[in-house]
């Protein structure tokens, strides 16, 4: 069946079963590679992608439940202002290692600050204890997310 | 290494592109000597100026990309921006001198780097200086290199090096270059930002799992949950009818449903009716490998250290301690499952993939298509993680039997479901611990007997010494001066693949030793940390490190509250040293938090601190998400876990506050990916026996309630 989507601002067209994760849509259809395959299960967040400015993880969310909302994944996050600032964070804090999770941080974490500008540390748990970093960069993170919060 | 491989055997100048100056150079191995000259990293300086590093080692975290081109950055007087780094091919000049292949592991790249490298960079740096002096008829000792160009100060006049690097070609590579003395380092020593990091915030990084070729299908597998199972029978007929699905692939093993996206695929493989043949380890279980471990610790093993006469001192006067250790199977649970891209053509086989072992990877693809190794191309790609998972090819293999059955490129990923049950693990473990307290309290005599599967004996035999694992004994003996010390090792066959798992050997050795060291401490009533350092009178850099953790973290002034308790341990491996102060708490339900975890570290000269400790931070939390939580069970010949709800990895909400605390040192660099990790758990446990009086001897550490 095909699908209109909305993502970062363009609308694309593709042709694929209602029940497709959005993520397959976004790096096998689209070959949007930014977002990334950590789990299949949302247990790990690396896929994690704003759905009309919430985080979302895209290898849960099938294409048809998307409808019109709008999807902005990591490849545009850095035209937000809050998006900006979190990878401006990141490089000051050198938060990544491997990286390889990293895309889902940022998507969690600009959209904690989007909804929380002056999060807490319980906040910052809160809202990031979905993503696993396997390097272990989470004491960067925390300083990062602090510091894009100071503006 | 330093004193044993003079600057002639690792350096000399190579043809390159017109304009351009090419260094090539041989990394030594960390004990031999390099008796031919085999290069194995290439310094260009082209014609417009860039210097290119192509370098074996390769980036999957630990951050190679910007401590080794500091390395040539510092002797070249260039700025690190200036520095590109490539991926070295599949090649045998990238061979690594310690392991006979082309491989990233072991702590190994930073201390193999650190003398060619910046012998490297200051070669090309004289040869550039003398190729302008002649240009300008001046003395080549009144220039100087500055950032990029070399400057007559007396007249004003500069050149760029990309204008030298044809001129400086033709010059002979100098016989003795001086490299700055300790303490005058521009780079090294001070914090770089990772050249990696901008491609690593925005989406661009690219792994093996973004691999993009033209007309490629993308595929998923499952393979016989029993270990050296095979496949009987599928039944595809539903799988083919799913709307993106091509083909699906039989293998000796395994079941791999190609599709147009992996959507599709897995939805496809979810509707193959697999029938396996489970074969003959369908009986194994991780509870009859115990048993298994436990009687081969009644047989004679093969004995890797006997010195200060053990038996006798064993068997004399003194208070006797014993104490049994396990450690379970582990996954590495890489970020980046499983993943590779293949085409096979008739001009031999693409693959596109994040190896630690490219080599490894072209034997054995070429082994599988019975094609020779050189015939297979290695396109290296950032790594998602390795921690020795990506030092096995088999995914390699696979991909490539898998795309031999069609005519279009094939990348395989694998489920995460996959990755946790077809790993190479960490091996399962049994230690039996024995000494001799003298009246003082102190240990006069010190054994340790263990069994497990050996990884070197599978992976590479020609590593082993004397029919003895190299990796499996490391450090098995411990930092400690006791006078009589032995060490036996039983190694034991599996039918579950084991490999190398980030700290190695020492991950297993190290725990087992410091908790046992810890439980002396405690028999003989003395505090664990000026027990550790009435042993340590004559390894004054672990000495250094555990007062400085004592120190930093207040041990003596210590108070805590119910519930909590504080541990130490000590860590020597890889040329670093390092000791942690480890503080936790522990809940009436035996739920242990991790509060705070101060940690000193002797790593030699820091190339770049801020890399030593993250790697030193990164390498903790690797280590305690594996003793919190890491463990697998096998029964019937398959792993009982499958994704991160039953093999949980730690998350923000469980991290501790970490301070690490680096030794200021001119000595050569240490290792720092793995110190961390084997220094971990024990420090945990001996915390926890500090707030529970329990002492556990397995890991994960599981007080149960208290």
């Amino acid at each position: 069946m095909s699908y209109v989507l909305t993502i970062n601002g363009k609308q694309r067209t593709v042709d694929v079963d209602g029940d497709t994760p959005l993520l397959w849509v976004l790096r096998d259809v689209l070959q949007m590679n930014g977002t990334k395959f950590g789990c299949g299960m949302a247990l790990c967040g690396a896929c994690t992608v704003h759905l009309n400015g919430q985080p979302v993880r895209s290898c849960q969310t099938p294409v048809s439940s998307v409808g019109k909302g709008k999807v902005t994944t990591i490849e545009a996050i850095g035209e937000t202002a809050t998006g900006k600032r979190i990878q401006q964070a990141w490089i000051a804090h050198d938060v990544p290692q491997c990286g390889y999770c990293q895309s889902g941080q940022i998507m969690s974490a600009s959209a904690l600050l989007a909804a929380n500008p002056h999060p807490t540390d319980a906040d910052i748990d809160a809202a990031m204890a979905g993503n696993i970093c396997r390097c272990g960069t989470y004491t960067r993170i925390r300083a990062a997310i602090k510091t894009a919060a100071k503006g | 290494m330093d004193a044993l491989v003079s600057r002639r055997d690792f350096l000399k100048a190579s043809a390159g592109a017109a304009g351009s100056l090419v260094l090539a150079v041989h990394l030594p191995g960390l004990a031999a000597v390099a008796h031919s000259f085999s290069p194995s990293a290439f310094v260009t300086v082209g014609s417009d100026g860039l210097v290119t590093l192509t370098m074996p080692y390769v980036e999957m975290g630990q951050g190679t990309y910007t401590s080794i081109p500091m390395l040539v950055a510092e002797e070249l007087e260039v700025d690190l921006s200036q520095v590109r780094t490539a991926h070295a091919p599949a090649d045998p000049a990238y061979r690594h001198g310690l392991f006979g292949v082309q491989l990233t592991g072991a702590s190994a790249s930073i201390r193999a780097a650190w003398m060619p490298l910046r012998q490297a960079g200051a070669a090309a740096r004289t040869m550039l200086v003398q190729a302008a002096a002649k240009q300008w008829n001046v003395d080549p000792a009144s220039c100087k290199a500055v950032r990029g160009e070399v400057v007559h100060a007396a007249s004003g006049r500069k050149l760029a090096y990309g204008a030298l690097a044809a001129d400086a070609a033709a010059l002979p590579v100098p016989k003795d270059v001086a490299l700055k003395p300790a303490g005058s380092y521009a780079l090294v020593g001070k914090p770089a930002k990772r050249t990696d990091t901008p491609s690593k915030v925005n989406g661009t990084a690219k792994f093996g799992i973004d691999a993009v070729v033209p007309g490629m299908k993308v595929a998923a597998i499952a393979a016989c949950p029993v270990f050296g199972g095979k496949l009987a029978k599928v039944d595809d007929h539903k799988a083919l009818k799913v709307k993106g699905v091509r083909k699906v692939v039989r293998l000796d093993n395994a079941v791999a449903v190609i599709a147009d996206h992996t959507g599709a695929a897995r939805k496809g493989l979810a509707a193959c009716a697999i029938t396996w043949d489970e074969g003959s380890n369908n009986g194994f279980s991780s509870a009859a490998w115990e048993q298994k471990l436990a009687s081969a610790g009644k047989e004679k093993g093969l004995v890797v250290h006997d010195e200060g006469g053990y038996a006798k001192v064993a068997g004399g006067a003194g208070r006797k301690v014993e104490a049994v250790y396990t450690m379970p199977f582990l996954a590495h649970a890489t970020m980046e499952p499983m993943n590779a891209t293949a085409r096979v053509g008739k001009d031999g086989v693409d693959i596109w993939t994040g190896t630690q072992a490219p080599e490894r990877l072209q034997i054995f693809v070429g082994k599988a298509l019975g094609i020779a190794p050189a015939s297979v191309r290695v396109h290296n790609q950032l790594l998602g993680g390795g921690f020795g998972r990506r030092l096995e090819v088999d995914v390699a293999v696979q991909a490539a039997l898998v795309a031999r059955q069609v005519d279009y490129p094939v990348k395989l990923i694998w489920s995460r479901e996959e990755d946790i049950q077809h790993d190479y693990y960490r091996p399962f473990w049994r230690d039996e611990l024995a000494a001799v307290l003298d009246e003082g309290g102190m240990p006069v005599a010190f054994s340790h007997r263990f069994a497990g599967s050996s990884i070197e004996a599978r992976y590479a035999p020609e590593w082993m010494a004397k029919g003895i694992d190299t990796d499996a004994v490391e450090q098995a003996e411990g930092p400690y001066n006791i006078p009589a010390r032995f060490v036996e090792y039983m190694p034991v066959e599996t039918s579950v693949p084991t490999g190398f798992w980030r700290g190695v050997g020492p991950t297993h050795n190290i725990f087992v030793v410091e908790s046992f060291i810890d439980e002396l401490a405690h028999t003989a009533g003395k505090d664990p940390v000026a027990y550790r350092q009435a042993l340590l009178n004559k390894n004054p850099r672990a000495l250094a490190v555990l007062n400085l953790a004592a120190q930093k973290s207040g041990w003596a002034t210590r108070k805590p509250g119910p519930g909590e308790g504080f541990g130490v341990s000590v860590g020597t491996a890889w040329g670093s040293f390092a000791a942690a102060v480890l503080e936790c708490v522990v809940s009436k339900e035996g739920a242990v938090t991790v509060k705070r975890v101060v940690t000193a570290i002797d790593c030699g000269q820091p190339v770049n601190p801020d890399g030593v400790v993250a790697q030193a931070e990164s390498g903790q939390v690797y280590g305690l998400t594996a003793a919190l939580y890491g463990k697998l069970t096998v029964e019937n010949g398959r792993i009982m876990q499958s994704n991160f709800h039953d093999y949980p990895l730690m998350r923000m909400n469980e991290m501790p506050v970490m301070e690490t605390h680096i030794v200021p040192s001119t000595e050569s660099p240490g290792g720092m990916g793995e110190l961390g990790t084997a220094l971990i758990a024990p420090a945990l446990a001996n915390a926890v026996f500090a707030a529970t009086g329990k002492r556990l001897r397995s890991l994960p550490l599981e007080p149960g309630p208290v």
